[in-house]
């Protein structure tokens, strides 16, 4: 193994000349400006994708939990579709196979269809959660809510889902750091985001070593910040005398 | 646009598709056996005392575990040959590295099956005299397992799927098996599709029957 060589990041990705401050110019990128953007690629895919897949895993998790069996059914045919196909295979579906077989998507910026794939299968991991904090749940506390005189639709909103949602704070933030590490399959079509950088730069520059360790250093952080943002929400949340709450 | 699957004969589906499938499920047993076998033995580390023992395997498992797939694929087809002096296929390197990434996936599982298993038994093994490997070999590990088995084989059908991603250094898997056929057929609509309904099927059925195991399992108990 030859030396490190860290001057690569200030190359500049048209003629490889060394730019003097590391940043590039308009329109004259070196592989630093490259990997920066190719990061806010990573985190864009990343949190949109959070975005559709807690509202759709919520839905569907709230769903599996409903007293009527044709809801409870397809909250869990949403769940099964989703959890058993590879993202990979996902993502390929909704670039190739989607457009083709409905018209009105075909001109839907391919950014678009990375964040509803990954949204998607996510969704499908998170509704699992969803239902399991629900049912986690004293069976009382929809029954006192009913006796109430609550409708059930109130009910969710006002006793079972502010403590079912504060259980599931910690697997949901497994699994939005795993939709961190899941966005790198975007490089497959063709989004530029960390992984397709590591691609390209390393076969442009062949100091793989450097560009592979920068971008798993840049997936490593990303993680590490959705961790650290997430308990410190489950620590504002908290309810004091409730799980691990009122320290 | 219409669908039309009909180039997809058996023989078709033998010459491009087969030869991947092979290959996927070859990967998934080679890493699942191999993954499980290391694991045991990085969930031992964690759990020993000593701490030049449990703080390399701690690292390691942590490392693999916040670091994508992908990346883990492609920085092991980057180092295996500096390493080793020589061009490894891109088939061998997804197998080498599918077993040490799993194995970190593994370790956690098999980590919590032996802690699951009461300090007493470890206690009782001492005290009738047989060795750690005699005590951990005869007594924990046994239950470890059959307690962690649907936990495991879960985690199998997880590595199944995971396999398609040695498309980032062009393995021949099941997926590109597809894939090729599309390209070369012209149909990458009914490829993709097909490809998506048998990974469903197999996931599907195999989960179900990890379901039905882990029902038996319950009862016995």
């Amino acid at each position: 193994m030859s030396n490190w060589d860290w001057q690569v990041f200030c190359k500049d990705t048209i003629d490889g000349e060394i730019v003097a401050r590391c940043f590039g110019g308009p329109g004259d990128l070196t592989y630093l400006d490259w990997l920066l953007s190719a990061w806010g690629w990573t985190l864009s895919v990343s949190l949109l994708a959070l975005l559709v897949a807690l509202a759709f895993g919520s839905l569907m998790g709230i769903l599996r939990t409903a007293p009527n069996r044709g809801l409870v059914l397809l909250g869990n045919a949403w769940t099964e579709l989703f959890r058993n196909i590879p993202l990979l295979v996902q993502i390929f579906l909704w670039y190739h196979v989607v457009p083709a077989l409905l018209p009105p998507l075909r001109g839907v910026p391919s950014f678009i269809l990375v964040v509803l794939g990954l949204g998607l299968f996510t969704s499908a991991r998170i509704s699992e959660q969803v239902k399991a904090g629900i049912q986690s749940l004293p069976r009382g506390q929809r029954m006192a809510g009913l006796a109430l005189g609550f409708t059930l639709p109130q009910t969710y909103r006002h006793v079972i889902l502010p403590m079912a949602f504060r259980i599931v704070i910690p697997p949901l933030t497994s699994e939005s750091m795993n939709i961190v590490k899941n966005s790198a399959v975007a490089f497959a079509v063709s989004i530029s985001e960390l992984t397709l950088f590591a691609l390209q730069a390393q076969e442009e520059t062949a100091r793989g070593i450097e560009i592979y360790l920068a971008v798993t250093a840049l997936y490593f952080v990303s993680a590490f910040a959705i961790n650290r943002v997430l308990h410190f929400v489950e620590q504002r949340v908290r309810v004091p005398g409730m799980i691990g709450g009122g320290q | 646009m219409n669908l039309d699957f009909a180039f997809l004969t058996p023989q078709i589906l033998s010459s491009y598709v087969l030869k991947g499938f092979v290959f996927s499920l070859q990967l998934t047993l080679v890493a699942m056996l191999g993954g499980i076998a290391l694991g045991t033995v990085l969930a031992l580390m964690r759990l020993s005392n000593r701490p030049w023992l449990v703080l390399p395997a701690a690292a390691y498992v942590n490392t693999m575990r916040s670091i994508p797939l992908v990346m883990v694929i492609l920085w092991f087809f980057l180092l295996i040959p500096l390493i080793i002096g020589r061009p490894l296929g891109a088939e061998m390197s997804a197998v080498i590295t599918f077993t040490l990434f799993e194995a970190a996936y593994y370790s956690e599982i098999m980590r919590a099956g032996i802690q699951s298993i009461p300090r007493g038994q470890v206690a009782a093994g001492y005290a009738l005299g047989m060795t750690y490997g005699q005590t951990m070999g005869l007594v924990v590990l046994p239950q470890a397992f059959r307690n962690m088995l649907p936990v495991l084989l879960t985690q199998t059908i997880i590595l199944f799927q995971d396999t398609s991603l040695v498309y980032a250094i062009g393995a021949y898997d099941l997926l590109k098996g597809f894939e090729v056929a599309g390209k070369n057929f012209n149909r990458p609509v009914e490829t993709y599709l097909v490809a998506a309904v048998l990974y469903f099927a197999i996931s599907f059925s195999l989960s179900m029957l990890v379901r039905k195991l882990q029902q038996r399992i319950a009862i016995v108990r």
